[in-house]
């Protein structure tokens, strides 16, 4: 069995989403015209994000039971990779807010949800680095952590939907499941989420062996001075 | 006279045009589909898709070399 075998069917499901999502039937729709595509690219960016930094999560609560300085790396590196989804997330966002919406940033309660969750998760990395003990940056950083995917939770998926917002499901919005009758875009939107998280935790697993080998290095050298 | 003729029947094709948008039709990129264009678009992305996995497949590699040399130390 083929160790990268995961990769291969990440780009696999990509490469489908790319090539199907512009070319399957869409509803035909006022506002949204062709645009409803985004919620190939556009959406599927959070539901990686959010598994990426509920990756996180885990490894923060793994890492207050065990210790393993392991599982901090991962913690710390799954939210990096989070946060950059997130950014594309809301920068795709932007762009399609501007032409369905009329202006790239309106005052939605998700999308200020959005930039306060990218805000919390930017604090997080700044905590990480003004701390030099490792362990100490490990404990404080993973408890600020576990709240964060809270906040995020909160504010991304809790509040939107007590109040109105633009974003389909929130506020008596319908979704696009309830306009997708013939289920044509499902076939595309299931698969784009698998294939767009799936390349994402090939890039988390990039950045923990970088990360493993230069504190590997690291600590060489601090043994090898003593 | 000949140029206030064509201008009438400009404006009388577009205010046709923009009634039949009115009444209900969804502007799609079906054009644009049937042309066959789009396969132009998908090809182009499919191209930097590609390209950005064979890149990041390369990065993988090097560090699956790198990882082997300092293991072995």
């Amino acid at each position: 069995m083929l160790k990268y075998w995961w990769k291969i069917l990440a780009v696999i499901l990509v490469l489908y989403t790319i090539i199907n999502g512009f070319l399957i039937e869409v509803p035909a729709l006022p506002i949204l015209h062709e645009s409803i595509r985004n919620l190939f690219f556009h959406v599927t960016m959070w539901f990686a994000m959010i598994f990426l930094c509920g990756t996180s999560w885990i490894y923060s609560m793994m890492y207050l039971s065990s210790s393993k300085i392991e599982h901090d790396i991962i913690a710390s590196e799954a939210a990096n990779v989070g946060v950059m989804l997130g950014a594309i997330g809301i920068l795709t966002g932007m762009i399609w807010a501007n032409f369905t919406w009329g202006a790239p940033w309106v005052n939605d309660p998700k999308l200020n949800g959005a930039a306060i969750t990218m805000l919390i998760y930017l604090a997080y990395f700044v905590l990480r680095n003004s701390m030099d003990e490792e362990q100490k940056r490990a404990k404080v950083s993973s408890v600020y952590n576990i709240f964060a995917f809270i906040m995020l939770v909160v504010f991304l998926y809790v509040l939107p939907r007590m109040t109105d917002s633009l974003h389909p499901g929130n506020g008596g919005n319908g979704t696009f499941s309830d306009l997708d009758i013939d289920n044509t875009m499902r076939t595309v939107f299931y698969p784009a989420i698998i294939g767009w998280t799936l390349i994402g935790v090939w890039f988390l697993t990039l950045r923990i062996r970088i990360k493993k080998l230069s504190y590997q290095r690291e600590s060489e050298l601090i043994n090898s001075e003593n | 006279m000949k140029s206030i003729k064509y201008i009438t029947a400009l404006l009388f094709i577009f205010s046709v045009s923009s009634i039949s948008a009115q009444s209900g039709e969804i502007e799609m990129a079906d054009v644009m589909r049937e042309s066959g264009k789009i396969y132009v678009v998908v090809a182009v992305l499919s191209i930097v898709f590609v390209g950005l996995v064979i890149y990041a497949a390369m990065i993988d590699r090097r560090l699956s070399k790198l990882e082997k040399e300092v293991n072995e130390k």
